[in-house]
């Protein structure tokens, strides 16, 4: 809420600058967002009034003009905006002044014409305000005087930004008695004469909804001057709260607003037929706003309608055939309690949101409609005349919030902020915000303000108190906490870990948006359903994800077309797939994925630089699967995947159950990622993967170890891990190592076969294996393969 | 006698010209060997006197171990020379970079949230997380939010439908933590968290790390106790830190905190408060029995500091030129 330092020192004038206070009203939980001068800087403008105003003889658009400006002599100025004409009191810059932007006034001559001045527009005296020519003064304006004075330019527009439980603070009183508390002084609200009615005009109104609309009060004035002038004093504070002036009966409701917080309506009395009838809708009639958008009122929105249908929504917007036009004669003035829970939620559920409709959901004070309906009429009156009626009242006083009674316990206020306050601090406060306070055995009970919506239950005192008394009162300690260990599992891998490896390794940790373009989703998971946000950002940002793949693809085509060849990335985080039987529809499931592209390694003066292959990347999960002490667990399947190679893919399996993928990107996926060259991920389950085994310690053998190599030709159609699994099954537990070292196709290899050279390791714990023995496994394995794949071995 | 000195002299001059190994041998063979010079001389003896014999032997004997002593420095000699040859072939440039892989690097979020996770757990908070897909009961209701609170509204919720919505806060955490385990209790929780709000200052999907303490005695004291070291320890440095009264529906009193940045503006870094008895409740415990803190702080708003990084959207863009800089 944007407001006028000088209207609220109307209210409670504490001798602090501006900035303290703004620091004291921030500290107090009412956070300062800016503070804005409502005029730049300048000197030497004063109030003037034209006297003469005659044409320029050398030029069509130029006015020479006398200004009074209290001296013995009248000032020859020429004008050249249109609006100046005799009798006006304007904003002269006499000479000598100095304009913002350091613009001084000398004396001048415009055609021959001597000019001793300038007749000023607000924009020249940089105020905010859109006009076309000079400024025109009220005619009472005294001659003279510093504009800046006048105007009261050098106030300062305090935006503050308000919580949701501070609705008491949406108007001055309330902001007033804020800064009065803090600064422990009076508030002096305004007074004006209260406004007798001189005419008898009921109006019936009749209330269905009571607990929606406790209170509501109507009143008729007759007779106004909707074209009255709006007075510069109330346009200006409008102005300075943020508020444009656009008649008077409008700028006078929206005043009261500002003033007491209190949402007001007037109806043109004319449009009406009938009485007012405050009741909920019944869900089909429709309604044209005041902005001029029809709408079809939800039934269980609370409406204000006349004999005949709805014409305003109750709190929240008024309808445009009732309105106030500048035809209007006679009036109708609104001023209502609706209850929050009437109006909450409903502003928003049809787009709209209001001045009103923000009050009336956080609460507006229940006894203050009176008050604010004599303010209002008075206003009306003074300004556009008319005679007032009486004011009719519907109250349903059982539905008015009621000041709550909490009790505060000195035992409950001090275990909760761990330091003691006095009770003199206590009490003071707790009045001083409007509060009465009832002490008793060292505790309090406290009746609060209906103004305090947010007053209901203990800790809301234990907050105001320490609010007020400053939270940087409050000492800082340190915890007390027993010191219990908690429980550690040696066998959960920590994820730091992994992420860790992955690091050294050369990845770069990547962060992507957890949705996705959907178009790109679907060229890495067709025909998959995914979760699609109703409402989001822009579509590339719609589809949640299903895998890390979009997003790793998405990042490597970024860089790539950054001159960026060689790309390492990983990410870790959940993605979501839909499953009727999780909870909330959707499998939410922690991931690690993975992608390289360019070269294995920069440029380097003494290393190859090959292009990444499937193995490259299937090195690096190795390494993560190594921390599992269980990678026997785990196993690689040749599979498919939409996304990849059909030759260059496999599974991830751990104790023979899919976990993952990990492939070379399919070539029909590399131009719509933009991607530059071969590509390769892997993706694994988290959960699956980081849980290790403990390493459990063998007797290290005191024997020789023995080598042998085999060169085997197989079929090429034989995966390498099938043969490397019947030799360890064939050789036992004496065979301690193997290493298949070489994979061979070509001259001397049958076509359709390969040859795989292979290195077994033979060694005994408990004696030195005699070159028979040896003999007898390698004549068992070399045995084996032939029999189970057709092996020979190769010379 | 003579033609002994005579000889030793002359086997003396030959090794000290000798230029290499193959040399050395072969003047070793001429004067040494089965038939060199000085072993002939040796085999004179069997004409002399039994009188000369002794002192001829010994003169011999002096002349062979003088020669082979000298046989055997220059060997030492010539090998020394040559390993220099040979090291001084082998010079290299050290200055040429080596055979390495370059280190990756963890995300700057990520490298926060470690440190984060590091301070606090050194205190005993473990780290827990969630579902990033809630429920309207974990992500508002528990929250003391109900459904028309208009602080949901603040939120910016990206729904599915309305009971079910990306999360807006981690506290959602936070409740499930209280559901299943009895205070005391100490949490963290990092994570993804998401509102519908995307400009210089916002991204659609942040990070934050909320924290928890519910025990018997815990009160505002100690939140500001913890949330002061915790700021010292992050910026390591002392700088001023300020707690502004605020409002969230699950906290009371609640606190936002800012601290004075380099500029001489208060940044805002922090929410948190005591938490709200219906809070407590809504989870079975009794907040005349126990009371808790929370807190809750935006990661990449503290990486930014930190770092100096001044585009929040750099954060999502996995620029590798951006990334790399966090080795």
């Amino acid at each position: 809420m944007k407001f006028s330092e000088s209207w609220l020192r109307e209210w409670v004038n504490p001798t602090v600058s501006r900035d303290e206070l703004s620091h004291q009203i921030t500290m107090a939980g009412l956070e300062v967002d800016g503070v804005e001068p409502v005029a730049a800087d300048f000197s030497g403008v004063i109030v003037g009034e034209v006297v003469e105003c005659g044409q320029h003889p050398d030029a069509d658009k130029l006015r020479v003009t006398k200004i009074n400006v209290g001296e013995a002599e009248l000032i020859d100025i020429v004008c050249g905006a249109p609006n100046c004409r005799l009798g006006l009191k304007v904003a002269v810059a006499m000479v000598g002044a100095v304009l913002p932007g350091d613009f001084k006034i000398k004396k001048a001559k415009l055609r021959g014409q001597p000019s001793f001045g300038m007749l000023c527009s607000y924009s020249e005296l940089g105020i905010d305000i859109e006009s076309d020519g000079i400024i025109e003064l009220p005619v009472d304006a005294p001659i003279g005087q510093s504009v800046r004075e006048y105007l009261d330019l050098d106030d300062a527009v305090i935006d503050v930004d308000l919580t949701a439980n501070r609705a008491d603070c949406l108007g001055m009183a309330g902001l007033a008695r804020e800064v009065g508390v803090l600064n422990r002084q009076a508030v002096v609200e305004p007074t004006w004469q209260a406004v007798e009615a001189s005419i008898d005009a009921p109006i019936a109104i009749n209330v269905d909804a009571k607990a929606a609309c406790p209170r509501y009060l109507g009143r008729v004035v007759k007779n106004i001057n909707i074209n009255a002038e709006t007075p510069l004093w109330m346009q200006e504070k409008l102005r300075r709260s943020g508020i444009r002036s656009i008649d008077p009966i409008v700028d006078i409701t929206n005043f009261v607003l500002i003033e007491f917080g209190q949402p007001m309506h007037a109806f043109d009395l004319n449009t009406l037929n009938g009485g007012i009838n405050v009741r909920l809708a019944d869900g089909v009639e429709k309604l044209t706003l005041l902005d001029g958008n029809e709408i079809t009122v939800p039934s269980d929105t609370l409406v204000i309608a006349d004999d005949k249908q709805a014409i305003a929504l109750a709190g929240v917007f008024g309808g445009e055939a009732t309105g106030v036009s500048d035809t209007t004669k006679d009036i109708l003035l609104e001023c209502a309690f609706f209850a929050p829970l009437a109006i909450m939620g409903k502003s928003r559920c049809l787009g709209l949101h209001t001045d009103a409709s923000h009050r009336f959901e956080r609460g507006v004070d229940p006894q203050l409609q009176h008050k604010v309906m004599d303010r209002a009429t008075r206003l009306v009156l003074d300004i556009c005349g008319g005679e007032a009626g009486q004011v009719i009242e519907a109250l349903a006083s059982e539905h008015l919030p009621q000041p709550v009674s909490i009790l505060l316990r000195r035992s409950k206020l001090d275990k909760t902020l761990g330091h003691v306050i006095s009770d003199a601090d206590v009490v003071e406060i707790l009045t001083c915000l409007g509060f009465s306070v009832a002490a008793a055995n060292n505790d309090w009970t406290v009746t609060t303000a209906t103004y305090r919506f947010d007053m209901a239950i203990e800790e809301d005192l234990i907050e105001e108190v320490a609010r007020i008394y400053g939270y940087d009162n409050i000492p800082n300690t340190a915890p007390q906490a027993a010191l219990k260990m908690s429980d550690h599992k040696e066998s959960n891998i920590p994820l730091k870990r992994v992420r860790n490896m992955l690091v050294a390794r050369g990845f770069q940790e990547a962060i992507t948006y957890s949705f996705v373009d959907p178009k790109m989703q679907a060229l890495v998971h067709p025909e998959q359903e995914t979760m699609i946000l109703p409402n989001p950002i822009s579509t590339e940002m719609s589809s949640m994800r299903l895998s890390m793949f979009t997003g790793l693809l998405t990042a490597v085509g970024y860089n790539q077309s950054r001159q960026q060849g060689r790309v390492r990335l990983f990410e870790t985080g959940l993605r979501f797939v839909p499953d009727a039987n999780a909870d909330a529809g959707v499998r939410q499931q922690a991931m690690i994925g993975a992608v390289i592209s360019g070269v294995q390694n920069d440029e380097h003066w003494s290393m190859e630089s090959k292009t990444v292959d499937f193995f490259d990347l299937k090195g690096d999960l190795e390494a993560i699967i190594g921390l599992t002490v269980a990678a026997s667990e785990f196993s690689f399947k040749a599979a498919t995947h939409p996304a990849l190679h059909p030759g260059q893919c496999a599974e991830i399996l751990r104790n023979n159950r899919v976990i993952g993928h990990i492939g070379a990107i399919h070539p029909s996926l590399e131009k719509p990622f933009g991607l530059n060259g071969k590509t390769i991920v892997f993706e694994l389950e988290l959960d699956a993967l980081l849980h290790a085994s403990l390493p459990l310690a063998q007797a290290v053998s005191k024997f020789p170890a023995n080598r042998r190599d085999i060169a085997v030709v197989v079929d090429d159609q034989v995966s390498a891990i099938d043969v490397i699994n019947l030799i360890r099954k064939v050789g036992e537990n004496q065979l301690v190592g193997l290493n298949l070292f070489d994979v061979y196709l070509g001259k001397g290899v049958e076509p359709g076969k390969k040859s795989l050279a292979i290195a077994l390791t033979l060694q005994d714990t408990t004696r030195t294996l005699e070159e028979k023995d040896i003999t007898a496994t390698m004549d068992a394995v070399i045995s084996a393969l032939k029999t189970e794949f057709n092996a020979s071995l190769r010379d | 006698m003579q033609q002994l000195t005579e000889i030793v002299e002359q086997a003396l001059a030959v090794i000290e010209q000798a230029s290499d190994l193959k040399a050395l041998d072969d003047i070793r063979v001429d004067y040494l060997g089965k038939k060199g010079k000085i072993t002939d001389m040796m085999k004179m003896m069997g004409q002399l006197s039994a009188e000369e014999k002794p002192a001829f032997g010994q003169a011999v004997n002096q002349a062979k171990q003088a020669v082979q002593q000298k046989l055997s420095d220059r060997i030492e000699g010539l090998k020394a020379s040559e390993l220099e040859a040979k090291l001084a072939a082998e010079q290299i440039d050290v200055t040429l970079p080596g055979r390495t892989i370059d280190n990756g690097g963890l995300h700057p979020v990520t490298r926060t949230i470690d440190r984060i996770e590091t301070f606090f757990g050194e205190l005993g908070f473990t780290v827990k997380d969630g579902p990033e897909i809630e429920d309207d009961f974990h992500n508002f209701d528990a929250l003391n939010i109900s459904e028309h609170h208009p602080a949901r509204a603040d939120h910016d919720t990206f729904y599915f439908n309305p009971k079910v919505m990306l999360r807006t806060q981690t506290s959602g955490v936070q409740i499930r933590t209280m559901e299943h385990e009895q205070p005391p209790l100490r949490i963290i929780s990092p994570g993804r968290v998401y509102r519908n709000d995307y400009d210089q200052t916002h991204t659609p999907m942040f990070h934050q790390v909320e924290g928890l303490m519910v025990a018997e005695n815990v009160n505002f004291a100690e939140l500001k106790g913890i949330l002061h070291d915790f700021l010292r320890n992050f910026f390591e440095e002392d700088l001023q830190v300020r707690f502004r009264p605020s409002y969230f529906p699950f906290t009371e009193p609640s606190a936002e905190v800012d601290v004075m940045g380099k500029n001489g503006k208060w940044l805002e870094v922090l929410g948190c408060g005591m938490v709200h008895p219906n809070v407590l409740r809504s989870v079975g415990i009794d907040p005349e029995k126990y009371s808790g803190f929370a807190f809750g702080m935006g990661v990449e708003r503290l990486t930014m500091l930190r770092y100096g990084v001044n585009d929040l959207r750099a954060f999502f863009e996995n620029d590798l030129r951006f990334l790399k800089q966090f080795k």
